[in-house]
């Protein structure tokens, strides 16, 4: 306890600084003491998030390489983790499947303004669908009331409610537009998110950050991000998943509609589709020269948002 | 010598497996199809009053389901039959009734020139009518109750009521027969299952055919919202 850096005042009594001194030390030494103690909790602070994140993820987890470079081994280990970690933490048997692009498809949506009425049925649809978080009422897709006369999406209102369709009003559902030149993929620092071959834009949750920069470079708002952990009653949950698309996302990470590739890719209709009653959904494949969807692209008028910004959106919408 | 004989005859059993692969593939998913048809059927005949469906001749020719094997059908739903009133009062024996229109329309002298549901009565009893100004006969039938009437005055059964409909609504026919009008369930790609639609009068009714008024239902409550608690969706 002896001390080198005592003030020189009391430096000149040379007895009293040879006992054990353990009261009264000097203020120096007190201030110093309680920096210390205060730089060490502060360091304790900072690393917590560390330590939640250690017990959160399984060094299983925290090793995980990239989608696309997984090989079929690796894949069926991680999807065999996967469901177990939803069986953990949800208390449900899920099945994900690693569904990949048919050869010779390129999905293509269409949505005819003249019939939507607004009515929400597709957002329900792809908010049960997705196993999204009930509480926050999550849903990819966003329908906005607009005032006649323009096609200006930022002048969309979600907030409408009550008899719809009103008389002064239409509806423009909007959700992932599968844009063939996509600004979220290419902002994406660490890849995580690509655009596969039948033009879904996909992410692996595994593999985002959560750096959110794809949401703003999203000109149609159609990135969400995970804010908590999506809390969803056992019976509710979707167990029909797969990989890249509606299995349980981890918290802090973005997400987006997939076109349902869970079921697109299985041949099915996507959810909001078959849930529209007014039919003003279609969907398909843009290569097969007979499908709706091209029959729409040559027949009707056909309009997509925000052409100017050059995305090239695989979304159309249009009119009778 | 021996290596080549195994080779040749690997190569036989390859190409035997090849034909077998050949030959399933090419008829399961047509007895898939038969098998999705024989339900449809059945389920026609169990329950008559849920209008279910079965391919009609219009959907096979467009879908082409017949001709190319692997092909499942586009089925759009019909009518059960002609409508029938379930009589509210029961006989002695605990049995309802029910009444086909011809019950009282054989019987009865038709009012040709009648455009509007004010004069019904009896059955027809604050039936809506808002349908341009059609008289009832112009799409009901004066010579069989129990059968609907084209332009040309032959009779129509109700099962295929599209066909009355779409002599006016043609366009909206063009469009529903590609697909871009009216709601539809199951499989976009006809190679790996069928695909069903609904017909007109699932959702326009005949006497009313606007599109009725709907509520919202589900909100998500978005982040964006302006007039909602600011981040109530942050933790």
């Amino acid at each position: 306890m002896t001390t080198t850096n005592d003030p020189p005042a009391k430096g000149q009594d040379g007895r009293d600084r040879s006992l054990p001194v353990i009261a009264n030390p000097s203020r120096r030494t007190a201030v110093k003491g309680a920096f210390a103690t205060l730089g060490a909790a502060a360091f304790v602070a900072a690393v917590s998030p560390l330590r939640q994140a250690a017990q959160r993820s399984s060094a299983a987890e925290f090793m995980q390489s990239h989608y696309k470079r997984l090989t079929d081994e690796e894949k069926r280990q991680v999807i065999e983790r996967l469901e177990a970690e939803a069986k953990e933490n949800h208390g449900v048997e899920v099945e994900i499947a690693d569904d990949r692009p048919i050869p010779g498809t390129k999905f293509v949506y269409a949505i005819n303004l003249s019939v939507c009425n607004g009515n929400g049925k597709c957002v329900e649809a792809c908010h049960k669908e997705n196993n999204h978080d009930r509480s926050t009422g999550q849903s990819y897709i966003r329908v906005l009331e607009m005032p006649k006369g323009t096609m200006d999406m930022e002048q969309g209102n979600t907030t409408y409610s009550g008899v719809v369709p009103k008389d002064d009003k239409f509806y423009l559902p909007v959700q992932c537009q599968q844009c063939d030149e996509p600004p979220c993929v290419d902002v994406c620092p660490v890849k995580a998110t690509w655009k596969e071959e039948d033009g879904i834009v996909v992410v692996d949750y595994n593999w985002c950050i959560g750096c959110r920069y794809c949401e703003a470079a999203c000109p149609y708002h159609a990135r969400r991000f995970n804010w908590k952990q999506a809390e969803i009653p056992a019976e509710e949950i979707n167990p029909d998943q797969s990989y890249l698309s509606n299995r349980i996302r981890p918290v802090g990470v973005v997400e987006k509609c997939t076109y349902c590739l869970h079921r697109t890719r299985r041949g099915k209709l996507p959810a909001c589709l078959e849930a529209c009653p007014t039919g003003a959904r279609v969907f398909g494949n843009i290569l097969d020269p007979d499908s709706n969807i091209r029959w729409i692209l040559e027949n009707k008028r056909v309009y997509i948002l925000k052409e100017e910004l050059g995305t090239k959106p695989a979304f159309f919408y249009y009119f009778d | 010598m021996t290596r080549i004989s195994s080779l040749l005859s690997a190569g036989v059993v390859c190409t035997a497996a090849l034909m077998v692969v050949v030959c399933w593939d090419g008829t399961s998913p047509r007895d898939n199809q038969r098998r999705e048809r024989d339900a449809v059927a059945q389920s026609i005949s169990t329950e008559p009053s849920a209008a279910p469906a079965q391919a009609s001749s219009e959907t096979e020719r467009k879908s082409k389901a017949p001709s190319e094997p692997g092909r499942h059908a586009v089925v759009v739903r019909r009518p059960a039959g002609p409508p029938l009133i379930e009589l509210a009062a029961t006989d002695p024996q605990g049995r309802s009734g029910q009444v086909a229109c011809s019950t009282c329309h054989s019987v009865r002298r038709p009012n040709l020139a009648n455009r509007t549901s004010d004069s019904l009565d009896e059955f027809h009893q604050g039936l809506t009518f808002n349908h341009g100004t059609l008289a009832c006969y112009a799409c009901h039938n004066p010579e069989q109750s129990d059968a609907l009437r084209l332009a040309d005055g032959s009779a129509v059964e109700y099962r295929d009521v599209m066909t009355l409909c779409s002599q006016c609504h043609a366009a909206q026919a063009t469009a529903f027969r590609h697909g871009a009008h009216g709601g539809m369930n199951g499989h976009w790609d006809l190679s790996r299952g069928p695909q069903t639609k609904n017909n007109c009068i699932d959702c326009h009714d005949p006497h009313e055919p606007s599109y009725p008024k709907m509520i919202v239902g589900f909100k998500p409550r978005d982040r964006f919202l302006k007039d909602e608690t600011k981040h109530d969706d942050h933790e």
